[in-house]
């Protein structure tokens, strides 16, 4: 029987790699909702330009895993920056059917001028880590899931350090609580928002690079899935939540690769979508929600 | 409201009238295949699209599923069509009745949520169609499933009439009004003492019916059918589609669904430069005219009238 708990625990161990990429993603979409209320269709293919972003780097700058990581994080920020400015906020006071419309717009812009610019073609990412494989027992342990695991405990643990006790943070908490009141305060809405774009686009673009590095190729419309998944995650911890989205993203990976590990792989999408509607039918307030009645 | 009023008479007479011309151009060899098929999905998306608008436009709920019950309506047809050595009138009510089916069995529990939630749940329900049909060897899988083509121009043509006029039937009855009062104002329209859910998902039914009718005619007239062409991508041009024409606007959906599909016909060599198109038109028109280019204004027949004096 030792050999059904190993792969279990081999499914673990790459349900939580995996899951700790859609956790980083998710937060972006969490973050964005809880201020402004907008699912940012957008934020996938955001990772996508993160990851192509981090593969230039790597390939034609030579440059190794962690400079690679911080300049892809940073032109995403500004990226992400833009494509609020330009896209979301002249819609601030539209309805909502009209941000959702062009977010869903934003997202294909990005996807099919990415097909456009880059070309369709699948790039591959140089082997930025040593192919280490550490063994115990039956149990296979990647040097990238290390680094994946790492890398998102040290940017959730920095989130966590900047929403709590910079400026920025509090800013981007009285905000989501309550933006007239926060503006009142003193507090410039729209760079916070800004703000909260910046840093949201940066992990994913950290998403994007740890995804590239993992798999190994990218592609310009690699952004629809994981995003998609990503999207499900924060749903399913409760949108607007952060550790919501953290833990969202766990289960939805290690979901995923226990579904694929019991040999329905071509299933695992469904398994993803199938999910967020029992959670929407259940509890669409998340895991972790609170109950929120609508008021007239 | 009188089924044979003046009207509609012109109305038929028009549609007529543009029926005849195009035949008479394709008998006498001026309109290339190509050009007609161009002209069969127009048909198949003005559906769609009318379809769509009186989920989204009408009803006010964003619903992106509605690729999953196109395939749905293209998968069933099929199976009676070529499995069980059906008709393709029953192959084509089969398809749509089950599209219905389906739409009222999710509309149900998935309706109850608020706008996005909406869209991301009927998004992830379209995705999930795909993956069960691209899951089902028994309906060609991956591969594909191929159908005869049993459909032409004229069954298109009379069928893409007969919904839009079904549709718009609806959209002025009692019924419809209370679809566009959920639009309006959900809680309003409770407090007048309108069941909301009711006829949401009555909207959304309906939607989904007509969607798997297109699919059924789609199915009947492209020989092949692959879970592919059923993405989250086409639920978005459908989108697109009403978007340009205008929430709320039923000839401004068959304006729009014309326009793109045609516009998509001449890119059809650049698919690409296609999808940036649409998604810059969406932005731009988001931006500027949130409700589309005709808003919730029909275009009428009006002109053709003789104006009474005084």
């Amino acid at each position: 029987m030792g050999s059904v708990s190993d792969l279990i625990i081999q499914q673990i161990i790459n349900g939580i790699s995996l899951g700790s990429i859609y956790a980083l993603i998710a937060l972006g979409y969490t973050m964005v909702y809880g201020i402004i209320q907008l699912i940012n269709f957008a934020h996938g293919d955001i990772m996508m330009v993160g990851a192509y972003i981090g593969w230039f780097c790597t390939t034609t700058l030579m440059l190794s895993f962690i400079p690679a990581l911080i300049i892809a994080m940073f032109f995403t920020a500004l990226l992400g920056m833009l494509i609020e400015r330009i896209a979301y906020k002249p819609l601030r006071h539209a309805t909502r059917l009209a941000v959702l419309i062009t977010a869903i717009g934003v997202s294909f812009f990005l996807e099919y001028g990415g097909i456009l610019i880059l070309t369709p073609q699948t790039r591959t990412f140089p082997e930025v880590f040593p192919q280490t494989v550490y063994e115990f027992g039956n149990i296979t342990f990647k040097y990238g899931d290390v680094v994946i695991i790492l890398t998102t405990v040290i940017l959730m643990a920095i989130l966590t350090l900047v929403v709590k006790y910079s400026r920025v943070g509090k800013a981007m908490r009285a905000v989501s609580f309550d933006k007239e009141a926060a503006s009142l305060m003193g507090i410039n809405v729209d760079n916070t928002i800004s703000a909260t774009f910046a840093i949201g686009s940066s992990l994913a673009a950290a998403a994007g690079v740890l995804i590239g590095v993992y798999f190994n190729t990218i592609n310009p419309l690699m952004g629809i899935m994981p995003g998609l998944k990503a999207f499900v995650a924060a749903v399913l911890g409760g949108i607007g939540i952060i550790p919501g989205a953290m833990v969202g993203g766990l289960v939805m990976g290690l979901v995923e690769s226990f579904v694929s590990g019991i040999g329905f792989s071509t299933w695992r999408d469904a398994a993803a979508f199938f999910i967020l509607i029992i959670v929407l039918i259940v509890k669409p307030t998340g895991l972790l929600g609170k109950n929120i009645r609508e008021k007239v | 409201m009188k089924l044979f009023n003046v009207k509609n008479l012109i109305r038929l007479l028009v549609l007529m009238v543009v029926y005849g011309i195009i035949q008479y151009l394709f008998i006498n060899k001026a309109i290339n295949p190509f050009y007609m098929m161009t002209l069969v999905l127009v048909c198949i998306y003005i559906i769609l699209a009318v379809s769509q608008n009186i989920i989204t436009g009408f009803t006010g709920q964003l619903a992106l599923g509605h690729a999953g019950f196109m395939a749905i309506g293209a998968y069933m047809s099929a199976l009676v069509v070529v499995r069980m050595q059906g008709s393709l009138v029953a192959g084509i009510i089969f398809g749509a009745l089950m599209a219905a089916a389906a739409g009222m069995l999710i509309g149900l529990p998935t309706l109850r949520l608020r706008g996005d939630y909406l869209a991301i749940a009927t998004l992830g329900l379209g995705e999930i169609v795909r993956i069960f049909f691209l899951n089902m060897d028994y309906l060609g899988g991956a591969t594909g499933f191929s159908v005869p083509k049993t459909i032409d121009w004229t069954w298109a043509f009379w069928l893409m009439a007969l919904s839009v006029f079904l549709m718009s039937s609806f959209i002025n009855s009692s019924h419809g009004r209370a679809c566009i009062s959920v639009r309006e104002n959900e809680i309003a329209a409770e407090a007048m003492g309108i069941n909301t859910t009711k006829y949401k998902v009555m909207a959304f039914t309906m939607g989904a019916f007509f969607a798997g009718l297109a699919g059924a005619i789609y199915a009947n007239y492209m020989y092949l059918i692959h879970p592919g062409t059923f993405s989250f991508l086409k639920s978005f041009e459908i989108l697109a589609m009403v978007v340009l024409g205008g929430l709320g606007s039923i000839t401004g959906s068959v304006v729009g669904a014309g326009v793109l599909t045609i516009i998509s016909a001449g890119l059809a060599d650049y698919p690409e430069f296609r999808m940036v198109i649409i998604a810059l038109v969406m932005i731009i028109l988001m931006v500027y005219r949130p409700n589309g280019l005709l808003g919730n204004k029909e275009l009428k027949l009006d002109f053709l009238r003789i104006k009474k004096k005084g």
